[in-house]
């Protein structure tokens, strides 16, 4: 096993996690009681197919939501039981997010764009020093239109990882590029993983992806319906679909 | 430079022609807030400076004879300060090269100086010289009207004999602000002007050596008005005096003020329904617009950003926006408050403006402005950051769609696709679309206030002198004359139809209410001087009793079947009671009628008149007046027609000036209103319109889709918007009634449907504009991203 630091000490522990959404006149029940620990260091994978739960379990462990009921602790805190401002803080130093949609201001360059986060951080990398790891040196000063998908989820990358947190978490990030631009991404996600040691989880219904893995959890219907450990991980450049 | 203070300059850039829809909605609501106030502010001040540079006095008197004498036993009455003792007469004026009739007052100077209270202003030349009997200084509005300059000459007939008087002087007195003949509604600067003289010839012309007939007083900073008053007509009584009046009862002043208070009702009324408007709109577009926002908001947070520091840059971005309009506002506002001041220091003749907004008004409109727009940006951005970011980040739930009720009737084989969408789009969000029409229909309202009083003024001319005074001359006998002088007019070639008028000043009184003003005697089957009641149909005057117009009657408290107590102020000063027979409807001046026999019965008087109506024969105008300017026994003429037209020049600068500059703002909030809504209406449905594009709609299906939604809320909101008109001219007709003139409820035609189509090209303008937005959605990005 690949991991980082003391496997008694996760960076999250999750217990009995469940969450109801009530959309209009429809509640669906999204998970239903998810127990997981994420170690310092690891690169996981959570496999499931569309309206499994893992969004939903990822948006709750970046404090971008909030469960209907069971605990969350991270960093020594039950994220279900802190107030608006605790969140904030915990966003603003523990957890980068990647989304599917890269979700960039459309009004700011990509250095900008990383500088939104670098400005409010406590010890953040520059922006210069982030994209570069991401590989867009060349391309600091264009906007987000000017920009092809796969650059623009690399700036959303540098965006998240700049802060230097200690959890990345990635939603579907591969998910709205052709196969070629999505193993660049995971290249960067991997190199990050490696190089800054940051908790890393990747969210995909691509199976292919797993293997890059140091842990990989399936789930559907809300639930974890099993979790296992790659011996090897694979590099990105090494899988297709 | 902070990142956040670049994405809020890029996006207002990116965004200007909402932001600048947004500020000129602003801006019309200030500007009108603070041209109204501006220029009542300045007339205020201006009026207040000229009546203390120029000593205006604070009481009145006229009387008929009294020796020097009496001055010191007035200046002994408690309270008052100064006394000066005039001689005023009333004169025919002879002007070359002016066929009509044309009257003045004739005011003395103290030998060779100027006053001492009611000081004159000189415009132009000098005072007359001591011992120049000959010379004479004349009011600038008078002098205006013929073009007088100093050297010119006219006639005046003193104490029946015409007399050469020399022009030496232009002067402006805070006497005559209002220059008006008393009697008259309007002013007429051509046939009746103010001259003032050296007062050794007047005194001689009119036997007041060593005497006056005319008094002037200022007041200690103590005194009682009402006692003063009253221990000078008991003074003044055995000398024929006509009752003391105070300075709001002064003519000038008290058309003055009464015109102020007009003013300064539209300067609460118009600019609080513009400005709460504006504030209204302001409100529900911020807060759409950051509703539209709320992805970005839920970016910022799951980066980190406190709710305080989201809040705070849009707070940023509104404050922008509400800078550029509260900057355009107070420019042209101020802008627009000089001109219209300077208008009214012409109309008035001021001889100076002094114009100094004070800063309240500013910071009134400030605050206005800052209030509205901060709490409708503080309440969306607060919905916005209290949703947990990754419920924000998802699109809103799919809303509640349902059969609208056109389909629950059945009728949707009548609509196509698009039009359903339509219609569901509209009733899905009821309050939205509520919010968006009763933001239209303020917009036409407001059109509707900037409008009406051209065609009200017109209304009032026309009931006034088309159906209730029909006379083409009206005319004022020296002194009571028998009725004879009736039957010889009328015998005259030239005179169609006389009849008779006899005119007493009086005091009505009623518990605590009492008024001056004159009793007219008329003829019950008048024909010349018609008595109309509320629906415009004529009168006879009852035989007996008095008759009030509305405003008198309202004043007075007084209905029919009470009575009044009259108190003659002339003759033998009877002391009447005479009932209330009924009330008319009048837009002018503040009358009460009477049968002329009765009148004359209660007065003891016989068969006497004071005046004459006449109807003339086509053509034959100006040989009767030419006649009549030369009876001895007519002290003036007043031409009606010609009266009204030089009421209309004069008014109809200001008039259409105020409304062609609320028409502007008027029409520049609601342009804002409805262009906001269209890119609202775009921002909300940008997506859904790009995926039905897709999913193969034509850019005409779209844009129909887009487009009659802003229709269907155009055309609901224009009949709220005629009922928003009328509450609010409503209000302000109420808010001007005055001695003056009272401002009809007529809405002209063209008032509705000028509002109504300044809506609807706004409404297809904005069209216009949204729908090119169209063509550049982006489609790509739709089938990449969420939803």
């Amino acid at each position: 096993m690949n991991r980082h630091g003391d496997p008694s000490d996760p960076v999250f522990q999750v217990r009995d996690l469940t969450k109801i959404y009530v959309m209009g006149e429809v509640s669906v029940e999204a998970l239903r009681g998810v127990d997981l620990d994420l170690y310092p260091g690891e690169l996981v994978v959570l496999l499931g197919p569309s309206g499994s739960g893992k969004s939903t379990l990822l948006n709750i462990l970046g404090g971008l939501d909030s469960p209907t009921s069971g605990r969350v602790i991270s960093a020594g805190r039950d994220l279900t039981q802190v107030g608006e401002r605790a969140l904030t803080e915990f966003r603003r130093q523990i957890v980068g997010f990647v989304f599917q949609f890269y979700n960039l201001i459309p009004s700011l360059t990509a250095r900008e764009n990383v500088a939104i986060v670098t400005e409010i951080a406590e010890d953040p990398m520059s922006p210069e020093e982030a994209l570069g790891l991401v590989g867009l040196s060349q391309r600091l000063d264009h906007f987000p239109a000017q920009l092809s998908g796969g650059e623009q989820q690399r700036v959303a990358i540098a965006r998240a990882v700049a802060k230097r947190p200690r959890v990345l978490l990635c939603d579907e990030p591969t998910g709205a590029l052709d196969s070629a631009t999505g193993v660049i991404v995971l290249e960067v996600l991997e190199r990050v993983n490696r190089e800054l040691g940051t908790t890393t989880a990747v969210i995909t219904h691509n199976a292919a992806i797993a293997a890059m893995a140091d842990r990989v959890i399936r789930m559907s219907d809300g639930r974890i319906q099993s979790v296992s450990d790659n011996p090897v991980r694979l590099a990105p450049s090494e899988i297709h679909w | 430079m902070s990142v956040l203070v670049r994405k809020l300059r890029r996006e207002t850039w990116r965004m200007r022609g909402q932001v600048l829809a947004i500020a000129v909605v602003i801006a019309g609501g200030v500007a009108t807030l603070v041209m109204s106030l501006a220029t009542l502010d300045s007339l205020t001040l201006t009026r207040a400076a000229f009546y203390r540079d120029y000593r205006f006095a604070d009481v009145f008197a006229s009387l008929k004879r009294a020796p020097e004498g009496l001055r010191e036993a007035v200046e002994a009455i408690p309270g008052v300060q100064r006394a000066e003792t005039r001689v005023v007469a009333a004169v025919n004026l002879d002007i070359p090269g002016f066929t009509d009739p044309a009257s003045g007052l004739l005011v003395a100077l103290p030998e060779g100086a100027n006053a001492g209270l009611n000081r004159l202003y000189l415009r132009e030349g000098r005072l007359p010289e001591p011992g120049r009997d000959q010379e004479t200084v004349v009011s600038q509005a008078f002098a205006d009207a013929h073009a007088f300059r100093p050297g010119d000459r006219l006639g005046a007939i003193i104490n029946g004999r015409l007399q050469r008087l020399e022009i030496v002087g232009i002067a402006l007195s805070p006497e005559f602000i209002y220059q008006i003949k008393p009697g008259d509604l309007f002013p007429d600067f051509a046939r009746y002007g103010v001259l003032w003289m050296n007062r050794e010839p007047l005194a001689n012309g009119y036997g007041m050596d060593g005497a006056f007939n005319d008094l002037v007083l200022t007041l200690t900073r103590d005194a009682r008005v009402r006692d003063v008053i009253e221990r000078l007509d008991l003074l003044l009584e055995p000398h024929g005096g006509l009752g003391a009046i105070e300075r709001r009862d002064q003519l000038s002043d008290r058309y003055l003020g009464a015109e102020l208070e007009q003013l300064a009702g539209m300067a609460k009324f118009i600019p609080a329904t513009f400005l709460g408007v504006a504030a209204f709109l302001l409100n529900m577009v911020l807060s759409r617009l950051i509703g539209a926002q709320r992805d970005q908001i839920a970016i910022l947070k799951a980066f980190g950003y406190g709710s305080w520091a989201v809040g705070w840059h849009y707070v940023q971005w509104v404050l922008v926006i509400i800078l550029l309009g509260l900057i355009l506002g107070l420019a042209a506002g101020l802008w627009f408050g000089l001109l219209m001041a300077e208008l009214y220091r012409g109309f008035f003749h001021f001889p100076y403006l002094t114009f100094s907004p004070r800063p309240q008004v500013i910071s009134l409109a400030v605050l206005a402005t800052l209030g509205a727009g901060l709490a409708g940006t503080l309440s969306a951005v607060r919905r916005a950051v209290r949703l947990p970011p990754a419920e924000a980040m998802r699109p809103e739930p799919p809303p509640n769609y349902r059969a609208t009720l056109v389909e629950r009737l059945g009728l949707q084989r009548f609509l196509d696709q698009p039009t359903r969408m339509v219609l569901r789009n509209i009733e899905r969000r009821p309050l939205k679309a509520l919010l968006s029409v009763l933001g239209i229909a303020m917009a036409c309202g407001i059109l509707m206030v900037g409008r009406f009083q051209e065609g009200a003024l017109d209304y009032l001319i026309q009931v006034q002198y088309g159906l209730a005074q029909r006379d083409d001359l009206t005319l004022t006998f020296v002194e009571p004359t028998s009725r004879r002088a009736i039957l010889e007019l009328a015998a005259h070639p030239g005179v169609d139809w006389a009849e008779p008028v006899r005119q007493v000043a009086v005091r009505l009184i009623r518990g605590q209410a009492s008024y001056r003003t004159a009793i007219q005697g008329l003829e019950s089957e008048s024909r010349l001087r018609r008595i109309l009641d509320d629906r415009l149909q004529v009168r006879p005057l009852p035989p007996e009793g008095l008759v009030l117009s509305d405003h008198l009657a309202a004043v007075l408290g007084a209905g029919p079947g009470d009575s009044l107590r009259v108190e003659v102020l002339e003759g033998r000063r009877e002391r009447l009671e005479i009932p209330v027979v009924g009330i008319v409807r009048e837009f002018t001046g503040v009358a009460a009628y009477m049968d002329l026999a009765a009148l004359n019965r209660a007065l003891g008087e016989g068969d006497s008149v004071t005046g004459a109506l006449l109807a003339l024969v086509p053509g034959a105008r100006d040989a009767v007046v030419a006649e009549l300017k030369r009876a001895p026994r007519v002290a003036g003429v007043t031409d009606r027609m010609t009266a009204i037209q030089s009421f209309t020049d004069s008014m109809t600068e200001i008039v259409l000036s105020f409304a062609f500059i609320s028409t502007l703002l008027a029409g520049s909030i609601a342009f804002g209103v409805v262009y906001n809504n269209a890119r609202i209406l775009l921002t909300e449905r940008d997506r859904e319109l790009a995926t039905l594009r897709v999913l193969g709609f034509s850019l005409a299906e779209i844009t129909y889709i887009l487009v009659a939604e802003l229709a269907l809320l155009t055309a609901a909101a224009i009949p709220p918007g005629f009922l928003i008109g009328l509450g609010l001219i409503a209000a302000i007709v109420g808010g001007l009634d005055s001695e003056l003139y009272r401002i009809p409820m007529i809405i002209e035609p063209n008032v509705l449907a000028f509002s109504a189509t300044v809506i609807l090209v706004s409404a297809l303008l904005s069209g216009l504009l949204v729908a090119r937005r169209l063509r550049h959605l982006d489609l790509v990005a739709v089938l990449k991203t969420r939803e």
